[in-house]
């Protein structure tokens, strides 16, 4: 068995270009191939699908096929509640994307400066949002912000003059906003500390040798070090909030129904081919802002000279 | 004047400690939203869960102030144990489930793809952009007693074979879902192995199961448990697969908390249940790294 590693070994080639002469080898490259083949048509064979059911002529069952048509999405463009869920769903997602980003770069680049202490309660913080299971949090947040208006919304009243219909808050895109950026925060935190800790200090130094101001080397060296992490985490969180079922249905209200939410009550009331044409636009828009997002790090590493893409930044990071 | 220089020597390094009240104010500003988040969106709300599990349903639902261990109790009886019973057991199937497809594949990745590393990668993670909801949904109807499922009932000739609403078909959500979650680490630590450690354990005699088992799996170890942690914590919360390919039938932890909440709105029942839920991560996490590590103990004492 050891018999064809020895030549191999001589000529210096990597044992992964040796060819096994041996039949268990054989089997076992052959077994290895096939598994890696059927694993990734596990990984799309449902998305597929999903797609192709969207094009199905039928009143009837989703997956009795009828036939090649677009009326399904027609069906879709027309729907008031799909309407009103699209709505929600960015007016959501994109705040959320917008203020994690945000405080989430601001939070790495301040966690650099505070004592060894006060960093470590933080990163306990961090891995608690991320590791406590979702609905774990979900629901923490309902109970939370359920029992602030109820203290919130008398006193209100009160400060109106006990009107009959006092002004009152509520559940909403803004309850649902502000449990997202918890989580996605986290996710940003994560991802630009993990660049902050792999970038070249020099450049820093560098550039205060040179006489720039603080501000000037934040713009001119560590932001641009940072973009990628920062676009990668900002895309994450909008995908993260957009996508998202288990949270957004515990914070929302009776009027910010999201698409997730609207699929999901689909699915437990009885699809038809509506519900896989609604997901099949919402699987093409969250793929091409991954795609865009790839796009922007290419535009920005061929102006820096560095590479960098999304998938890489985020499978880095789970390692 | 003085505050500026403060600043600028006081930012000079990155990693600046002190300095002037300027930069203090900097860094404490920096740190202002996400300290806001955290403080007002998890530890607060954490809290209220678990002096909530000590109080008593109100008449309307909701919580009214009590102590009473109860609702802990009710746990521990009869049925009520059963859904965290079924959610480890879901948890661990899917984690082994997880396991044994994706190390081959992380394995092949690693070592077999050679300059498509990257195209490899890129294709396992753009189904994991496709929102969870969609991909749990695929499988609703691929399960569908019309479509794969009926093939299979032809070919058994058992007219009642069915998988939706079945534990089998929340198995197959779980590993679908969580694969990458495994695959990534496991990757990441396969990539950096030296590979002369396999052409030198072949060199002294090793046959491929002893070089996999005493060098692959020992240098995956680390990722392995990174995985492993990663998919079964998800896992132990799951709702949406439970709901939708189990019909609710497969009950875990996931759905109890779903009706304590939002159909019975028995809060302090649910936060309970949500207390022990993390208690019983933590125990299974931490036995589970104690496991892993006593392994790994042994083995380098025994090299020495």
């Amino acid at each position: 068995m050891s018999a064809p590693a020895i030549p191999a070994a001589r000529t210096g080639q990597p044992v992964s270009r040796a060819r096994p002469v041996d039949r268990l080898g054989g089997l076992v490259e052959f077994w290895f191939r096939g598994h890696t083949a059927l694993v990734y048509a596990f990984l799309y064979l449902p998305i597929f699908v999903v797609v192709l059911f969207a094009f199905n002529d039928t009143e009837r069952r989703v997956t009795t096929w009828g036939g090649f048509s677009l009326k399904w999405f027609e069906v879709a463009l027309n729907d008031r509640v799909v309407h009103k869920a699209v709505e929600n769903s960015f007016w959501i997602a994109l705040p959320n994307a917008f203020l994690a980003a945000l405080f989430g770069t601001m939070a790495a680049l301040g966690l650099q400066r505070v004592r060894k202490s006060v960093r470590i309660g933080y990163d306990a913080l961090t891995y608690v949002s991320v590791i406590v299971p979702e609905i774990v949090i979900a629901l923490a947040t309902l109970v939370f912000f359920s029992s602030t208006l109820d203290l919130v919304n008398p006193a209100l009243a009160a400060l109106q003059g006990d009107p009959p219909r006092p002004f009152r808050l509520n559940f909403g895109r803004e309850t649902v906003i502000a449990a997202h950026v918890l989580f996605n925060t986290s996710l940003v935190l994560l991802l630009v500390r993990a660049r902050l800790s792999t970038m070249d200090r020099t450049l820093v130094e560098a550039s205060y040798d040179l006489f720039a101001t603080p501000w000037r080397t934040f713009r001119q060296i560590t932001l641009p070090a940072l973009l990628p992490a920062i676009v990668a985490g900002f895309l994450l969180a909008f995908t993260f909030s957009f996508d998202d079922y288990i949270i957004t249905t515990f914070t929302s209200g009776p009027g910010s129904t999201t698409l997730p939410l609207f699929v999901f009550g689909q699915v437990k009331r009885g699809v038809t081919p509506e519900t896989n044409a609604v997901a099949t636009m919402m699987l093409a828009f969250t793929l091409s802002m991954l795609f865009l997002g790839q796009l922007v790090l290419r535009w920005q590493g061929r102006r820096r000279g560095q590479k960098g893409s999304v998938a890489g930044i985020v499978a880095e990071s789970a390692g | 004047m003085t505050a500026a220089a403060g600043v600028q020597a006081g930012a000079r390094e990155l990693g600046d400690r002190g300095g002037g009240w300027r930069s203090r104010l900097l860094t404490a500003l920096l740190v202002l939203p996400a300290s806001i988040w955290y403080l007002f969106l998890l530890v607060l709300p954490l809290a209220i869960v678990v002096i909530f599990s000590f109080g008593v349903r109100g008449a309307r639902g909701g919580f009214t102030p009590a102590f009473t261990l109860d609702n802990y109790a009710n746990i521990f009886r009869a049925v009520g144990v059963d859904p965290f019973i079924n959610s480890l057991w879901m948890a661990a199937a899917g984690t082994v489930g997880c396991l044994l497809v994706g190390l081959p594949l992380a394995y092949y990745i690693a070592t077999r793809a050679g300059s498509r590393k990257g195209l490899f990668i890129l294709l396992l993670v753009i189904p994991f952009w496709v929102s969870f909801l969609i991909r749990t949904y695929a499988w609703f109807l691929i399960l569908d007693p019309q479509l794969a499922v009926a093939a299979v009932r032809d070919l058994f000739g058992n007219p009642d074979f069915n998988l939706l609403g079945t534990p089998w078909a929340v198995l197959i959500g779980l590993i679908y879902g969580y694969l990458p979650l495994m695959v990534f680490p496991l990757y990441v630590t396969l990539e950096r192995m030296d590979r002369t450690l396999l052409e030198a354990s072949k060199d002294l005699g090793a046959g491929r199961w002893g070089t996999f088992r005493q060098v692959t799996l020992p240098i995956a170890l680390p990722g392995l448990v990174t995985g492993s942690i990663l998919v079964f914590i998800p896992m132990m919360g799951e709702f949406v697969i439970p709901q939708i390919l189990g019909y609710g039938r497969t009950f875990l932890v996931g759905n109890a908390l779903y009706l304590d909440f939002l159909e019975f709105r028995n809060w302090p029942a649910g936060a309970a249940k949500a207390v022990v839920l993390i208690a019983v991560m933590l125990v299974t996490v931490t036995f589970y790294l104690w496991f892993i590590n006593r392994g790994r103990r042994t083995r380098e004492a025994s090299v020495l």
